[in-house]
């Protein structure tokens, strides 16, 4: 078992501790529930050190990268953030990323805890003799992650006296702490404002020890990885292994935005041309009490119309909600939908995405 | 370290029994309620139902997992905690006092239940 660099700050906050992806992690610290509200109305420190980074560096690694990816690698300047499912040769996905340019020949990919290991051998199997001046790091052992989120996380940054009032939502900084680089970047996976940082383990003890002690005034409380699930299915991220899976046609998973089909080439771009799609990511509210659980089966009439991908009580709108790959007929909002929790046919209706606007949607 | 009173009866699958005057006072250990996360719903059993050893009496939503907590004795419900219908996070704050779930009547001894030490030792 695994344990990033902050595992005994997590014991020492008293976390419960669970196997994710091979790393002890902790899943909650106090409660899912206030963890989770604390973060929509203060801000939460998440340790994600879990999560691999793989460099891609050379000449040629921004063409190779644009073959790799479905979004567009063009639309990346130095000091920007990407996201992009990775597709394979049936449409499917292989892992949902985050790509950073840090400059015209070196980007760093940030992947899922889950996937480290088979992402670094797809991106190694793919890369071809067509790309002569490219090398590829896996650099996950050395570098820890922490997000922090929500919306007194930037009066929190500015306290600590990193300059980043300039940097807009998807770019980031290479800033100095403790003489080192560091990785700050306006990315996030709760739909709060926020933060991640990536930077080399020998650092991240104290940083999140100094977060952790300036962020008092501002109500900053470790977050677990229960309530990481719980904010990131309010505002509907979709999750790799739920709504994002290596057999499921990507553009029925709704990350059809982040795929560039004006692109000429990319792995997965004739499946998504000559597949048919019959699904369609779906959210939903039970109307009827019970909580929908990935891989519960979803009916409609007499008929069974796809499965659950993710579902929970959901703290901010006191709901019980969830995520569902059905069939694409009579899916429109507002239609019925029976969801069979043990055993149990349980009245549903589906709604618009998402329950919950992430901040850059919002109106105020 | 979970919390496990000595003076109580355990099952291996995390229940906690009292048993007094021919009725069994059954609730979810400590250990449970953490692995469990924070719990939003209890679907209390209807009062006069028969349970045998080992039949789902009852099952707790987690905002996590759907769990089946299982009868320890055999008998019949007698009493039920309604408080904690409406207020499913008593069994996270307090699971050996005010997060108690059922009342049976029974005539069993309990004499097959664990004790404190021999629960821990099954959750380590």
């Amino acid at each position: 078992m695994k344990q990033t660099v902050l595992y005994n700050q997590h014991i020492s906050l008293s976390a419960s501790m669970v196997d994710f992806a091979g790393f002890m992690m902790p899943v909650k610290y106090t409660s899912i529930i206030d963890e989770h509200l604390n973060v929509r109305k203060h801000c939460g420190l998440f340790d994600v050190s879990h999560m691999g980074q793989i460099k891609i560096l050379g000449k040629d690694a921004k063409s190779f990268l644009q073959y790799l990816i479905a979004n567009n690698v063009d639309k990346l300047r130095i000091g920007q953030v990407i996201y992009s499912p990775l597709l394979n040769e049936t449409g499917g996905v292989v892992d949902d990323i985050l790509i950073y340019m840090l400059n015209e020949t070196e980007f760093l990919l940030v992947v899922n805890a889950s996937n480290i290991e088979k992402d670094f051998t797809w991106i190694q199997t793919h890369l071809s003799s067509t790309y002569e001046n490219v090398s590829i790091d896996n650099m996950s052992m050395n570098y820890s992650m922490i997000a922090l989120q929500g919306p007194d996380s930037e009066k929190l940054m500015k306290k600590t006296g990193f300059e980043l009032a300039d940097l807009s939502y998807y770019e980031f900084k290479e800033i100095y702490y403790k003489d080192e680089k560091i990785i700050i970047s306006r990315t996030g996976y709760t739909g709060e404002v926020g933060f991640e940082i990536i930077l080399e383990n020998s650092l991240a003890e104290s940083f999140w020890i100094m977060l952790l002690n300036e962020g008092k005034e501002f109500n900053l409380k470790p977050v677990g990885l229960g309530a990481r699930d719980s904010l990131r299915l309010e505002v509907c991220f979709p999750l790799y292994g739920h709504e994002l899976q290596d057999d499921v046609l990507a553009i029925e998973s709704g990350v059809s935005w982040a795929i560039d089909m004006n692109k000429e080439s990319f792995i997965g771009r004739e499946a998504l041309v000559n597949t048919r799609s019959n699904y369609k990511l779906i959210a939903f509210e039970m109307v009827e009490r019970g909580i929908p659980r990935a891989g519960y089966d979803v009916c409609q009439g007499d008929n069974s119309v796809g499965k659950v991908t993710s579902g929970s009580f959901l703290p901010s709108l006191k709901k019980n909600m969830g995520l569902a790959l059905v069939r694409k007929e009579q899916t429109e909002i507002d239609s019925e939908i029976f969801i069979n929790i043990r055993s149990k046919y349980v009245k549903a209706k589906i709604v618009k995405k998402p329950f919950l606007l992430p901040f850059n949607r919002r109106k105020n | 370290m979970s919390n496990i009173p000595e003076d109580l009866k355990y099952d291996k699958s995390h229940e906690w029994i009292k048993i007094e005057d021919g009725k069994a006072l059954v609730g979810i250990t400590d250990h449970a309620q953490t692995e469990l996360t924070d719990i939003v719903f209890v679907e209390l059993p209807e009062i006069g139902a028969e349970v045998k050893t080992g039949d789902v009496m009852l099952v707790i939503e987690s905002v996590k997992v759907a769990a089946d907590v299982y009868s320890p004795v055999n008998g019949k419900i007698v009493e039920v905690n309604e408080e904690v219908e409406s207020t499913p996070e008593l069994l996270n704050q307090d699971p050996y006092g005010k997060g108690w779930l059922v009342k049976i009547e029974t005539d069993d001894s309990g004499e097959t239940l664990l004790d404190a030490a021999g629960y821990r030792s099954s959750i380590e």
